[in-house]
């Protein structure tokens, strides 16, 4: 998206002269810790049904939506049209075109946000976005040696050649290779790359186990006051997030031994309890224009303004690999004129407490702000009351790309209870990404 | 949920099996099909008061093919007795025996429905003998009847003729597959109110229903079949229930509202998404329900208060709200259940839930009917369900097929048509009242 409104403009239009993208509803599935509940369930299923859930809510059986874009970090190979495939299976019109995207832990708001693009521009009327992931059912490939083996086998034609193919194998290919959460880059596993920019930013293990026990307590009162009874559709007998923790504290938070840094030694404070665990789940959210919301007697929760994509260098070590949203907020906020306190809600997506602790204590520092963003002064500090009231990902658990659509519809519904206001959305992923978007209540 | 033992004595040598050991020997029941003929067969219309005049001219308009003698070898689709002019115990007998001389002629699924006029305490001593005289009389004859054919009857009260709009509906019910399993039963109109439809096999064209315990068992049914009169449905059940409850909502193209029905704020709940989504209300179904059975000795307050708060207090509450909205035309179906009837062991708390509802439906009646709506109950018996799938086998049994006249259990579908018929505008003149779908049981479930 081109950056067209100037900073001094105090419109939060986001680019200026296109109609509104309205966020109309979500829907998920609970999700649950991996190999527990869902460890049978493929992507495609949890997908399904979340697409089912949020069809049955709003009524759209048989509709013909203009898209419907989610995507998964985990794939199969047979996959290849994973939510063309979800589509045919639900209660939706078999004429909805849809299509995969993957952009790691933002495939979610990459594929919300690009939907509204294209739902503001009038290209599409209405869509769905989202994302799903198994940690349980997921993808395991033959390792490369066999892999060769196997693709020169298919290719010899004499006897000759095959023979000599199969005399490549070695016993030592038989070891599968399994998905793993590590950088291909570094080898590093993305929870000690955090450790590292948690360590560098003074983190402290109690402000983290804090942020984890708030984020527990938050989703359990959440749920309690009926707020998620709109939002979620149960799935395989699970009508809650497995991971929540209603009955946290912080001495037992305490307890926990570190799980990564574990080289960092003293400084090593991340632990099971302040980082999210394997997750499997399934989000979509129900975007459209006004029109369509009107047309369909839809609510209209609120708008979805701007988004904007970060990427920073971790590869050479110049900045953390979850670090991209503190770039691309102020990049955000400029060009819908706004700063960081003008926001009544910030769901900053908890990967690990380490790194919503990290991304805020950049915003309030004045020479990462001067020398890494490029701004006279600190972006400044949040008022904390604001951050994830609903709680987040160290609660809910973090099913890669589903992620997304959590926040934006659980967002858009805090929005529209308060009436007025704007919410902050930041979410990182890997390979040094990140996407964060403006809502607007309506 | 299959009962086996119906497919057994009903097909292949093990039916004549049955028929040489002499086995009860339930009949497969004649359910509505749309598009199906009303009766099996010629409807007779015996009696003389000015109802028969009125019934036969309704079932002429209907295309039937009515005659007004008994007679003949030829097989008979329902016997109508029109008895709304006896005066005293003497005046029966005719009817009664030209019912009886018919009744080998009855085909399988056939129909007797009587018409006549409820004792009154202001009757005369003989006249209120001889019109309470017809109920065990019609009553009787359910019990004697064979090969899934029902005997039931309309009661018409005082200055309401057999061409009311709700009198002509009762009798087109009763007459149709969608009376299943309801026998020996009577149903009353107390109001020239009602409308009928346009389409008989569309008579919720156009209506918005709410259905609540919409995710299995009779609610799912009610919900298909009142999608299938022509309702958009809006179902709802609690959200631990949400994934049945889309599969409904998808099946039946309606939208879900998860929703404990206990809430405090349920009504205005439902209110808002039907006003919202669909622009109207014109059907509330009460059918959440939950037992929680112990003996009395043995009862808890959990167990207790529960039940009471699902099956009975919710419904009042919501109930209220829906009246403080002056929702006009709205009418509302709860249900009760046999047990509330008759009482049944293990089941003092959901018992005295259901006939809660029966005084509740009774007692809310004037204020619907002042918004021009209704609320009426139904009061199934034993149904094939999931629930009663768990009931003890030999139990199972008896509740099936020892105790209803109909010999078997009936199925979800026929709670949800009676219910189909009592949502209708076309019962506007029904007003208050619980309706038994048991198969002439004798016993709650």
């Amino acid at each position: 998206m081109a950056a067209q409104a100037s900073p001094a403009q105090a419109s939060t239009s986001g680019t200026t002269g296109l109609r509104p993208a309205v966020v109309i509803g979500g829907n998920r599935i609970p999700f649950a810790r991996s190999n527990g509940k869902y460890s049978t369930a493929s992507n495609q299923e949890m997908l399904t049904a979340a697409l089912d859930g949020l069809v049955a809510r709003f009524g759209l059986q048989g509709q013909r939506m203009g898209a419907v874009a989610a995507g998964a970090v985990l794939k199969h190979s047979k996959d290849f049209n994973l939510v063309r495939e979800s589509v045919l299976g639900t209660a939706l019109s078999p004429t909805t075109p849809a299509y995969d995207v993957q952009m790691a832990c933002a495939t979610g708001m990459e594929a919300i946000g690009s939907l509204a693009n294209k739902i503001r521009l009038g290209q599409i009327e209405s869509g769905i976005g989202g994302g799903v992931d198994t940690t349980s059912d997921a993808p395991i490939a033959v390792s490369e040696g066999l892999r060769a083996v196997l693709l020169e086998l298919s290719r010899a034609r004499t006897l000759q050649q095959r023979l000599g193919a199969l005399s490549k194998f070695r016993p030592k290919d038989l070891t599968p290779n399994a998905p793993g959460t590590g950088e291909p880059r570094t080898g590093m596993s993305m929870g000690d790359h955090q450790a590292v920019t948690t360590a560098a930013w003074g983190i402290t293990r109690q402000a983290q186990d804090e942020l984890a026990l708030a984020s527990h307590r938050n989703l359990a009162a959440a749920y309690d006051r009926h707020f998620f009874d709109d939002l979620i559709t149960p799935f395989r007998g699970v009508s809650k997030d497995t991971n929540l923790r209603a009955d946290s504290t912080l001495e037992k938070l305490g307890t926990l031994k570190p799980a990564f840094g574990r080289n960092l030694g003293e400084k090593a404070t991340m632990t099971a309890g302040n980082s999210t665990p394997l997750t499997d789940g399934a989000s979509a959210v129900l975007l459209g224009s006004e029109d369509y919301a009107r047309e369909h007697d839809l609510p209209m929760l609120a708008n979805f303004v701007d988004f904007e994509a970060g990427a920073v260098d971790f590869v050479n070590g110049e900045e953390g690999l979850l670090m991209a949203p503190a770039y691309a907020v102020p990049r955000l906020l400029a060009r819908n004129g706004l700063t960081l306190q003008d926001f009544d809600f910030y769901e900053i997506h908890e990967a690990f407490a380490g790194t919503v602790l990290s991304t805020l204590a950049a915003w309030e520092d004045p020479d990462f702000c001067r020398d890494k963003l490029g701004l006279e002064n600190a972006l400044g500090s949040i008022d904390r009351g604001r951050l994830n009231v609903n709680g987040s990902s160290l609660a809910a658990g973090h099913p890669f790309a589903a992620t997304g659509g959590r926040i934006v519809a659980t967002l858009a519904k805090m929005l529209h209870e308060k009436g007025s206001g704007r919410g902050l959305v930041s979410v990182c992923a890997a390979g040094g990404q990140g996407v964060v978007a403006i809502l607007e209540a309506r | 949920m299959a009962d086996n033992y119906l497919k057994l004595v009903n097909t292949g040598f093990t039916k004549d099996l049955a028929k040489s050991l002499g086995l009860p020997r339930p009949s497969i029941l004649r359910r509505y099909r749309p598009g199906q003929p009303l009766v099996p067969g010629p409807v007779v219309v015996l009696g003389a008061g000015a109802a028969a005049h009125e019934l036969t001219e309704t079932l002429l308009g209907w295309g039937l093919d009515v005659r007004r003698h008994a007679g003949g070898s030829e097989k008979l689709g329902a016997l109508i007795l029109a008895l709304d002019a006896v005066e005293a115990p003497a005046d029966l007998s005719a009817v009664a025996l030209e019912t009886g001389a018919a009744l080998r002629s009855l085909l399988p699924g056939g129909r007797v429905v009587s018409i006549s006029r409820p004792a009154v305490p202001t009757d005369a001593p003989a006249r209120s003998a001889a019109r309470h005289g017809v109920t065990g009389m019609v009553r009787s004859l359910g019990r004697e009847m064979r090969g899934g054919a029902t005997a039931n009857g309309i009661l018409l009260a005082e200055g309401i003729g057999a061409d009311a709009p709700s009198a002509t509906a009762a009798l087109h019910f009763l007459l149709s597959g969608r009376s299943a399993y309801v026998d020996g039963q009577f149903l009353t109109v107390d109001s020239p109110r009602g409308e009928l439809p346009v389409d008989w096999d569309q008579p919720l064209a156009g209506k918005v229903a709410v259905v609540t315990g919409a995710a299995r068992g009779i609610g799912a049914a009610i919900a298909r079949t009142l999608h299938r009169d022509g309702a958009t449905i809006v179902a709802v059940d609690v959200p631990q229930a949400g994934d049945a409850l889309a599969q409904v909502a998808n099946d039946v193209r309606g939208t879900t509202l998860q929703l404990d029905v206990t809430r405090e704020d349920a009504g205005t709940m439902i209110m808002d998404h039907a006003l919202g989504r669909h622009g109207r209300l014109d059907i509330v179904i009460h059918n959440a329900g939950i037992t929680r059975d112990k003996l009395l000795a043995n009862m808890d307050a959990a167990r207790w208060d529960s039940v009471i708060a699902v099956n009975l207090e919710s419904q009042l509450r919501m109930n209220e709200a829906f009246l403080a909205a002056d929702l006009p035309g709205l009418r509302i179906v709860s249900l009760a259940s046999t047990s509330g009837i008759a009482g049944n062991r293990g089941q003092t708390n959901y018992a005295a839930s259901k006939a809660g509802v029966i005084g509740m439906v009774a007692a809310t009646a004037p204020a619907m009917a002042a918004r021009e709506g209704g609320i009426n109950a139904v009061a199934p018996g034993f149904i094939e369900t999931e629930m009663t799938a768990r009931i003890p086998v030999a139990t199972r049994t008896v509740g099936r097929m020892l105790m209803p006249s109909l010999m078997q259990g009936g199925q979800p579908l026929d709670v949800a048509e009676a219910i189909g018929f009592l949502a209708s505008d076309a019962a506007g003149g029904i007003n208050g009242q619980t309706l038994r779908v048991c198969g002439q049981s004798l016993v709650g479930a």
